[in-house]
């Protein structure tokens, strides 16, 4: 985890400073940190203030635009419930929706990935730097530039197989694993390449076979960047809207962003505070496991180029 | 795209083996899989193969070769890699690679050749389709025909009709099989037929509650189109129903019984066509050649749009970027600071909007940025109307404005990750020679920065570049352009060009749509090959 460390040695440096005893000066003191505290606080509002002009609208049921400007100026949980007693919108069945198509996506990217990286990292074979190279191309053109085609191939498929044509999660699904190899799978690869080959050989010694090693032990020494990848592809999944839009047709089989995106469009600003309580609830666990993970997050955006 | 074929069987083993060794690897290796992972295996591959099958199955009935013979070869292809003693790479590639095959690499192709199509409204469909969507379309009823006793008849969801015709036969149909007379049919004391084996018949309740999707049901009397239809408008009996529409198949011509205008089928724009150039429609789906690329180039309220939205889209891309990391690295610097208290306080909120889901901010800041009632206008602005989404200009800057906060944190994150791998030597090294902070920055640190967050920059650019759900939820690509002849804004980039030309409104132009598709490809694709000349990444691969 060479990129995680960078984040954690502030702590160790700053023990390294003596503390001089110096009579306090403000000017000597905001000179060296003192105005870098006041950039802090107005970025603290520059970036904090939508969310909590977003929370504020959901706690005044009934809200519109105009209400929402009002800060603050009424806390009920009323619109939480309309939310999920709307006839048209079925937000709940989106949002069960939106976390099944996330997990199922993310397992099986990293699921797909963690294959590819492992006989990418491990194996010599002819055509690996091809399928290298492919791996890199292939994030230049992200699936959402041939969405027409991916619109009329889903729809031939759905003369022979409704079940994974047009109007079917487990269509859309599909297609989100064919980006599965190529847009995380390089990451993966880098960290699997800091897993000594040692390990292996020695497994082999004793007689492991290669899917032995790789399930129980190459997985294990990955997780972190599993994990990463994993988050990655959960957020990103949730945030998809073209190829969403077009395979799933009946409200009831939507994720949040298109539910979300049609509620809004329909009735933005009379019905706002429901949509702000939609919002909130979809943001809170995104958020949490972000932060949460955070430490991880940065070690594996910064993987590769921070060396 | 070449696909890596397997040659060597061992992990990475340049020394030269002899045979007899690589045999007794080989052999240790087969012993080593247990009993369970061998039924695994076994298990897994069953369950692919019977999916297989069941595609074959139905692919035959439905006399698609084509699609028969590459799904026939695929799963020959993967048992006979999951069979194989050797393959090694290829069990680790193949799954990953089927899908990124059909759904990524394919689909590409596919664009390529609807491109090349007029697929799109009124273009949806096989030619025989199309003759049989008209003839229906056109159909009245015959008056004074005679009157069919009918019984509605269910079957796993779909309608048909049990019909006794005047002189007492029965027989029984749906809208993709024509009538065709049946023996086995329960009738009443009449003679009516009421029930088939193998069917539900509909009571008068079912009926109710069905009836528009029954009235909408209309059965070929045979296979040619021309005898007409049944239809029936209370669901107890039906009548004869006859187009307006003549097809004549050996002239290739669609008449019209009432006015006698005769519509000559047109191979090339895929439509019956009257002599004075009247189409009917629907059409059916033909290869167009280069039209579409001559209408996106050639017509000029189309080629307009299409080359201010491409200089829009690189606008948009370069000062995303451009903006995001100049505030992120600017932030970076300053609270890299170690005397600096609270610093895990500032960044844990300055990661906030980056936790947001994105699609939400857009929406969010949509909200905020209302001309009438938004907070910014209401608060900020006490009340004036700024239309900071409605205006050409205006709603370009709120694009990149939201974007900056989107995206500040990202970079954020990524230069103080960078900065903190600089080693403080340097920094130090330079302060005593002399060196003032402003050049520290600028020849030092700036130099070692962009070296290590370049790819990301170029990634970034890339995902600015197709940052569909911004645009698309923010302003929806507006204001409108009234006079393009496609529905494009003054902030739409090139893919919500594609999308709306695609998917939004009523007249939907597949093959318009992927040509755009298609300049997107090639756009990216150089702008691929000159950043990758440029920072070698490529050459690091090993």
């Amino acid at each position: 985890m060479q990129s995680a460390a960078p984040a954690n040695r502030d702590d160790v440096t700053s023990a390294r400073f003596i503390p001089t005893k110096r009579p306090f000066s403000f000017s000597r003191w905001f000179r060296d940190t003192g105005w870098r505290h006041l950039v802090g606080i107005v970025m603290i509002v520059f970036s904090a203030f939508p969310l909590l002009y977003v929370l504020s609208a959901s706690l005044h049921p009934g809200g519109t635009l105009i209400t929402a400007n009002g800060l603050f100026s009424q806390i009920d949980l009323g619109s939480f419930i309309t939310l999920f007693n709307l006839p048209q919108q079925p937000y709940a069945a989106w949002y069960g929706n939106t976390v099944m198509i996330g997990a199922i996506t993310s397992a099986g990217t990293v699921f797909l990935g963690a294959l590819a990286a492992y006989s990418f990292s491990r194996m010599r074979f002819y055509g690996r730097r091809a399928g290298l190279l492919m791996l890199v191309l292939v994030q230049m053109f992200p699936q959402l530039l041939a969405v027409v085609a991916i619109f009329l191939l889903l729809n031939g498929i759905s003369d022979i197989f409704p079940l994974i044509g047009l109007d079917s999660q487990i269509g859309l699904i599909m297609v989100y694993l064919g980006g599965a190899l190529g847009v995380n799978t390089y990451l993966m690869y880098g960290f699997f390449n800091t897993v000594p080959a040692s390990i292996d050989e020695a497994a082999k010694l004793d007689g492991a076979g290669h899917a032995r090693i790789f399930f129980t032990i190459i997985l294990r020494l990955v997780a972190p960047i599993l994990a990463v990848v994993a988050l990655l592809s959960f957020v990103a999944t949730t945030n998809e809207f073209v190829i969403a839009s077009i395979v799933l047709i009946s409200p009831e089989k939507q994720t949040l962003a298109v539910g979300l995106y049609q509620f809004v469009s329909q009735e933005f600003s009379s019905n706002y505070s429901v949509f702000a309580a939609g919002a909130v609830l979809a943001a809170l666990p995104v958020m949490a496991l972000f932060l949460f993970l955070q430490k991880y997050i940065v070690g594996g955006l910064t993987a590769g180029a921070v060396k | 795209m070449t696909t890596p074929v397997p040659r060597q069987t061992s992990d990475a083993e340049p020394v030269r083996q002899s045979k007899r060794l690589r045999q007794a690897a080989r052999m240790a290796e087969a012993a080593s899989v247990g009993v369970k992972t061998l039924l695994l295996k076994i298990l897994l591959l069953g369950i692919v193969d019977a999916i297989s099958v069941y595609a074959l199955f139905v692919l035959f009935l439905k006399q698609d070769w084509v699609v028969f013979g590459l799904v026939l070869f695929v799963t020959a292809v993967v048992n006979w890699i999951y069979f194989s003693r050797q393959k090694l790479p290829a069990k680790y590639l193949t799954p990953g690679l089927i899908f990124l095959l059909i759904f990524q690499i394919f689909v590409v192709g596919y664009s390529g050749y609807i491109a090349f199509t007029n697929y799109g409204t009124g273009h949806n469909s096989t030619k025989e389709d199309a003759v049989n969507a008209l003839i229906v379309g056109s159909q009245q009823r015959v008056p004074d025909s005679a009157t069919y006793d009918l019984t509605v008849l269910d079957q796993l969801g779909a309608y048909s009709f049990l019909v006794t015709d005047p002189d007492g036969d029965i027989s029984v149909g749906n809208a993709e099989t024509p009538l065709h007379r049946v023996n086995d049919a329960e009738t009443d004391a009449a003679g009516t037929g009421i029930g088939l084996p193998g069917y539900t018949t509909l009571n008068f309740n079912d009926i109710v509650n069905n009836q528009e999707a029954i009235a909408a049901l209309s059965v070929p009397l045979s296979d040619d189109p021309n005898d007409g239809t049944l239809r029936t408008p209370d669901g107890s009996s039906a009548y004869l129903y006859l187009s307006d529409l003549v097809y004549d198949a050996s002239a290739d011509t669609m008449t019209n019984a009432t006015t006698d205008v005769v519509y000559t089928a047109d191979p090339r724009s895929g439509a019956f066509t009257a002599e004075n150039g009247e189409e009917l429609r629907p059409g059916w789906k033909v290869e167009v050649g280069f039209d579409n690329f001559v209408t996106a180039f050639g017509t000029e309220a189309i080629r307009g749009p299409l080359i201010s939205v491409t200089l829009w889209t690189f606008a948009f891309a370069f000062l995303a970027v451009a903006t995001t990391f100049a505030l992120g690295m600017a932030l970076a610097l300053v609270f890299n600071n170690m005397r600096m208290r609270g610093r895990n306080v500032y960044r844990v909120i300055m990661i906030l909007p980056y936790a947001f889901p994105a699609f939400l901010s857009a929406l969010v800041w949509a909200g905020m940025l209302n001309p009438q009632f938004g907070f910014v206008n209401q608060v900020l602005f006490g009340g004036a109307e700024i239309p900071w989404l409605t205006n050409e200009w205006l709603a370009k800057f709120s694009i990149l404005f939201v974007n900056l906060w989107l995206g500040f944190p990202y970079m954020f994150l990524v230069t103080t990750g960078a900065l903190q791998s600089i080693p403080d030597e340097l920094q130090e090294a330079a302060t005593v020679d002399g060196a003032k902070p402003w050049q520290v920055f600028r020849l030092i640190k700036l130099p070692l920065l962009l070296v290590s967050v370049a790819p990301l920059l170029i990634a970034s650019f890339a995902f600015n570049f197709n940052n569909f759900n911004l645009i698309y939820f923010l302003t929806n690509g507006g204001p409108r352009d009234a006079t393009a002849g496609v529905n494009v804004g003054a902030t739409d980039i090139l893919i919500s060009m594609v999308y709306k030309v695609a998917f939004v409104g009523a007249n939907r132009d597949y093959g318009l749509a992927s040509a755009f598709s298609i300049i997107i490809f090639i756009l990216v694709a150089v702008i691929s090959i000159i950043s990758f000349r440029q920072t070698k990444a490529l050459e690091e691969l090993n």
